[in-house]
């Protein structure tokens, strides 16, 4: 992975979050929520601050980074969309919307389009069952969507 | 509440907000302003009401008048013509698809007629967000109770009464459990609540945070009067951020009526909660999992004993409880356990909490008593198979429970039946499925989820899965044979025996539940190759019918590859060596042309 240098500002908000934890390792995953929060992903340099502000290993963060589908050590797109794989979207069709969508924008799931547009990823239940198969693109929900309806969600964004 | 004359009741639920409950919301408030009606009606955003089909949900109270489907555009009209004039809304009020009968009330409805509602009784009755409305009906009384009546032991004997077990999937009886805790002796204890809900398509503990977030606070306290502890922790989806947002505000509430903190109700008992936040691991709903993650560690499950009662979080006794079991806890102490255990099947009390979902006519939230057969639960309130499908099979427990079939309909719902018929209550999700179902693409379904869910520490769950997973593939793209079958037979067993934790010693059970019950189906894909559903891509090809189809063109635009030929008003033809069989073309056909072969 290439690696990015942090300007001196982000690396002063990342001292900051950790310490607002009091550098206590045992809140590791409440730091790594902030980061990201922050950051909008988790790349290894801003792991290797948290690691030294903890006063942990970077292996050990990077093992919890890695463990948990929440975290992501790569930047999501400008439209991060998200296909409910949940079992009730699943059995009304979600399978074949996110063929769709990995089809036409030519990314796989868990990458982003090189445009730095669209990112396309499987969450679990929503908990909008009602309005399977679901689709998210930022905060915007999509109830009910079909393969065919795919083309026209991506037309809304490309303006 | 008595201040006003009318409550508008909106639903405020995930699901009625994604289609725009919050903008009826203002619009139905801009319209009570318009008409100067502000001081006699009242909007309130209420918890899920549970009918997520026919949501967004409106609820008119003294009256009990319940809208359904509603539309912002609908605001000015439901308070012009129910507010002013006293007349319903026809057009949006709920028919029965049987009678087509319209009914205004919901307890007329067959979706509510069999509910009985304990854990989610405020859900879609108050503003959760308001701790006078839960005060108001019996919120915090029992704790009030507990404090100022009883000691922690009959605390612990009337739960113990009760028969509740806990919610979560486990069934362990809620009392014993809180017991082993108050027995360990140690100078900080901790109540865990556990709201890591991870099962794909079960949505009812996110639902009672959202909608009666106080249940769980003032269950939580009890909890730690009877144990002894004065520290609690709601460990909780960082996917979920309405319910972390309720819960932030009923804790700050709690705290400010002196509910939560020091000497609460002057009593001299101190009880505190704070949240963790869970970052999308299913393992971490074991408890011993979950508890490494609040340490900030990696997910991972250790070997019981030591049980959490002993040695949990921070090395301390811990309780660990998962939301709805909670839930319950607040009416047992106030009706009574007698009360409480005449609900329910013998060894299985009280009600339950379905997430009932999939091709069903009624997808929703549903409690209903524990004993009830899944034939009333899917045709009685689930108002039977989407579209006059035949009914196939129910998943219940999620990647850890089992497929039921027709012969399982008139089976008792309860904890001991449902393992009894190789599946299991899990935390409730109930997923129906229809004819168009293949179950071995099911069974991989759920394999690829616990695949990737797998923490990886022991090499059953890990290692194994994957070797499941591997050979539900090959029979889905028709390569398997029948001696594949007997060997995810073996493995899976293998797997249940020697796995570490609830995730791996249950994880081959919807491979085991398809193979006991759709053997046939198996055998057909690797038999003949075929797939009966239509859903095995590999062994399946579309076609279009030259009689019925009239060369609409329709297909052939819609086609994503463009391997769809013919002319206008001809009978088109698909050339199958292009086809990526997304089905595009037979969604859009008018003329029900095209088909599966």
């Amino acid at each position: 992975m290439a690696k990015i240098k942090l300007a001196k500002s982000k690396v002063d908000k990342l001292v900051e979050i950790c310490k607002s934890f009091d550098n206590e390792g045992s809140e590791l995953i409440n730091v790594l929520h902030k980061a990201q929060e922050t950051f909008g992903y988790l790349p290894a340099e801003v792991q290797e601050i948290i690691a030294r502000e903890l006063n942990v290993s970077v292996a050990h963060v990077y093992g919890v980074v890695t463990f948990y589908s929440f975290f992501s050590m790569v930047p999501k797109g400008e439209f991060p969309i998200s296909i409910c794989m949940g079992t009730a979207c699943y059995v009304r069709g979600a399978e074949k919307v996110l063929e769709e969508f990995k089809r036409q924008l030519s990314v796989p799931v868990g990458e982003t389009t090189e445009d730095g547009k669209f990112s396309i990823s499987c969450l679990r239940c929503v908990g909008a069952c009602g309005l399977a198969p679901v689709v998210t693109i930022g905060e915007r929900v999509y109830g009910r969507v079909s393969a065919g309806d795919v083309a026209d969600i991506i037309k809304e964004y490309q303006k | 509440m008595e201040k006003y004359k009318m409550h508008i009741l909106i639903c405020g639920g995930t699901g009625c907000r994604a289609s725009a409950s919050e903008a009826i919301q203002n619009n139905l408030q801009d319209a009570i302003k318009a008409k100067g009606l502000e001081d006699e009606v009242q909007v309130v955003m209420t918890g899920c009401f549970g009918f997520c089909e026919k949501g967004p949900i409106v609820k008119i109270l003294p009256d009990n008048t319940f809208y359904v489907e509603v539309k912002p555009e609908d605001a000015e009209e439901l308070i012009e013509e129910h507010i002013i004039k006293g007349r319903k809304v026809m057009r949006l009020l709920y028919v029965d698809p049987e009678n087509k009968e319209t009914i205004s009330d919901s307890k007329h409805m067959g979706f509510y007629k069999k509910q009985i509602r304990i854990a989610l009784r405020n859900c879609g009755f108050i503003n959760p967000e308001n701790v006078d409305e839960y005060i108001a009906r019996d919120g915090y009384a029992a704790l009030g109770k507990c404090l100022a009546e009883m000691t922690p032991q009959t605390v612990i004997d009337e739960i113990k009464e009760s028969g509740l077990r806990g919610r979560g999937g486990g069934g362990f009886p809620t009392g014993l459990k809180w017991e082993f805790a108050a027995k360990n002796e140690a100078d900080q204890k901790y109540v865990v609540c556990n709201a890591d809900e991870g099962d794909p398509g079960a949505f009812m503990d996110r639902s009672i945070l959202e909608g009666d977030p106080h249940s769980v606070l003032e269950a939580m306290a009890i909890c730690g009067y009877t144990m002894g502890a004065d520290k609690g922790v709601i460990y909780i989806r960082a996917e979920y951020p309405l319910a972390i947002t309720r819960l932030k505000v009923a804790i700050k509430q709690a705290r400010e009526y002196g509910l939560l903190g020091n000497d609460i109700l002057g009593s001299g008992f101190n009880f505190d909660v704070e949240m963790r936040y869970g970052a999308g691991a299913f393992v971490c709903g074991e408890e011993t999992a979950l508890i490494h993650s609040m340490e900030g560690l990696r997910g991972e499950p250790t070997v019981k004993p030591p049980f959490p009662a002993e040695s949990g979080y921070n090395g301390k006794p811990t309780n660990v409880n998962n939301v709805e079991t909670f839930a319950n806890i607040p009416v047992i102490i106030n009706k009574g356990a007698s009360w409480f255990n005449k609900i329910g099947s013998e060894k299985s009390k009280g009600t339950k909490v379905f997430a009932l979902a999939g091709k069903i006519n009624n997808v929703g939230l549903i409690e209903v008593p524990m004993g009830t057969t899944l034939r009333e639960v899917i045709y009685e309130i689930g108002g039977g198979i989407k579209d006059g499908k035949k009914f196939k099979a129910v998943q219940t427990g999620g990647p850890s429970g089992g497929c039921l079939t027709e012969k399982h309909l008139d089976t008792p719902i309860d904890f001991d039946n449902l393992i009894a018929a190789g599946s299991m209550m899990g935390s409730g999700g109930m997923i129906v499925m229809d004819e168009d179902d293949c179950m071995v693409s099911m069974a991989k379904f759920y394999l690829e989820f616990t695949v990737e869910e797998s923490c990886g520490k022991c090499t059953p769950c890990r290692v194994g899965n994957k070797r499941l997973h591997e050979l539900l593939d090959k029979i889905t793209l028709g390569n398997g044979t029948r001696e594949d079958l007997d060997l995810l037979r073996n493995l899976s067993t293998v797997i249940k025996d020697t796995s570490l934790c609830g995730l791996g010693q249950t994880s081959p059970n919807p491979v085991l539940s398809t193979l006991e019950n759709f053997y046939d189906e198996y055998i057909s894909h690797v038999e003949d190759h075929k797939c009966a559903a239509g859903q095995c891509k590999a062994l399946m090809q579309y076609v279009i019918d030259p009689e019925l189809c009239v060369g609409c063109t329709l297909c052939s635009r819609n086609c994503p590859v463009d391997c769809i030929a013919g002319e206008r008003k001809e009978a088109h033809v698909i050339d199958a060596s292009k086809c990526i069989k997304c089905g595009a073309c037979m969604e859009k056909c008018k003329f029900n042309a095209i088909s599966i072969q």
